[in-house]
């Protein structure tokens, strides 16, 4: 019992070591504002090197470069539009995790709500036409009522 | 014909299975997954004026690659792949009369020139981008990579990955032979 805690401590002391030393540099900014922008802008910005990490969690050295210019680019007081476009133009499309409407993005943003206007319309379609259907076998039962269940009903009723 | 709608779910099925395959194909023959299309296609190279490797002294700006279409290489010693390129290197310099350019890439200074020296110099010159400036605003996000630009230093198209006869014989020569030709 005890070895196991020991072992779980030390898998908690490993990842939480691991977490620390993701980034190394540390920087200052003038005002609270920039450190938002700052955090905002390396989480948003995808590192091109480690393609599935954004630059505040990459230590490759390209990541590095990228948050020296963000770094640098906010303390000249950029706003953030100004410095993505200053990364889209070196980098391309790619930094931006969060990709830009237009034509060759337009079905990656609306196809998804595409597909779920479709889903919905099949829905109701079917819906519709199975009640349909229901109605169709309810309205012909009345009809085949015999004369001679109809004399039995009559005495059921009575009684 | 009402039916055949029933048939769609797995008519989208089948496509989205050769599409994979497609894909796959293409990665087995050689494509690489991860580089990216650059943003400097277009466009001219960065203006700079950085200091040449092998000598401090001499400072070069964007004109200097001017003149006639050529290759900017972006290597560093610390890149093994880089080794791997460098003979066909010699060889598009050399034997095929192409001008490359090296952009030495957050290297030690030392270390490439002892490089140069013991492997063979390609290089027309030497931009020692000691800290990446220059590479940044090339968009490089790694080396091996290679620049293709045209007598006035538009880019036109850029390799990630190592040069080889295939790269150069089905990217980059045919792309020479056009922009000497316009």
């Amino acid at each position: 019992m005890r070895k196991a805690v020991q072992i779980f401590a030390w898998i908690l002391f490993l990842a939480i070591s691991q977490g620390v030393t993701a980034v190394v540099e540390t920087y200052d900014f003038a005002t609270d504002e920039q450190q938002g922008q700052y955090l905002y802008l390396t989480e948003t910005l995808r590192c091109p090197k480690c393609q599935n990490q954004n630059i505040s969690d990459s230590n490759a050295p390209i990541a590095q470069d990228l948050r020296r210019e963000v770094h640098r680019l906010v303390s000249e007081g950029q706003s953030n539009d100004q410095i993505v476009e200053f990364m889209v133009d070196r980098f391309g499309d790619f930094v931006m995790y969060k990709p830009r409407l237009d034509m060759t993005t337009a079905l990656l943003w609306f196809g998804p709500l595409l597909l779920g206007v479709a889903g919905i319309a099949a829905v109701v379609q079917l819906a519709r036409k199975s009640r349909q259907g229901g109605v169709a076998t309810d309205s012909a039962e009345p009809t085949a009522l015999t004369d001679v269940e109809r004399s039995k009903l009559k005495k059921m009723l009575k009684d | 014909m009402k039916r055949l709608v029933y048939f769609l779910p797995l008519a989208l099925a089948l496509a989205g299975i050769g599409l994979f395959f497609l894909y796959m194909q293409q990665i087995n023959q050689g494509k690489d997954i991860q580089a990216l299309d650059s943003a400097r296609v277009g466009k001219p190279i960065p203006e700079f004026s950085i200091a040449s490797l092998k000598d401090k002294d001499r400072m070069l700006v964007q004109s200097d690659l001017k003149g006639k279409a050529g290759l900017l290489n972006v290597w560093a010693t610390w890149c093994p792949s880089c080794r791997v390129e460098h003979p066909y290197l010699i060889k598009i310099a050399t034997e095929f009369g192409v001008p490359v350019y090296g952009l030495n890439y957050k290297d030690e200074r030392v270390a490439a020139i002892t490089w140069l020296d013991k492997l063979g110099d390609p290089y027309t010159f030497n931009i020692y981008d000691e800290d990446g400036r220059l590479g940044f605003d090339l968009g490089v996000y790694g080396a091996p990579e290679t620049f293709i630009f045209d007598k006035n230093g538009i880019i036109h198209m850029r390799h990630v990955g190592v040069v080889d006869e295939r790269v150069w014989k089905e990217k980059i020569k045919p792309l020479i032979d056009k922009l000497n030709a316009g």
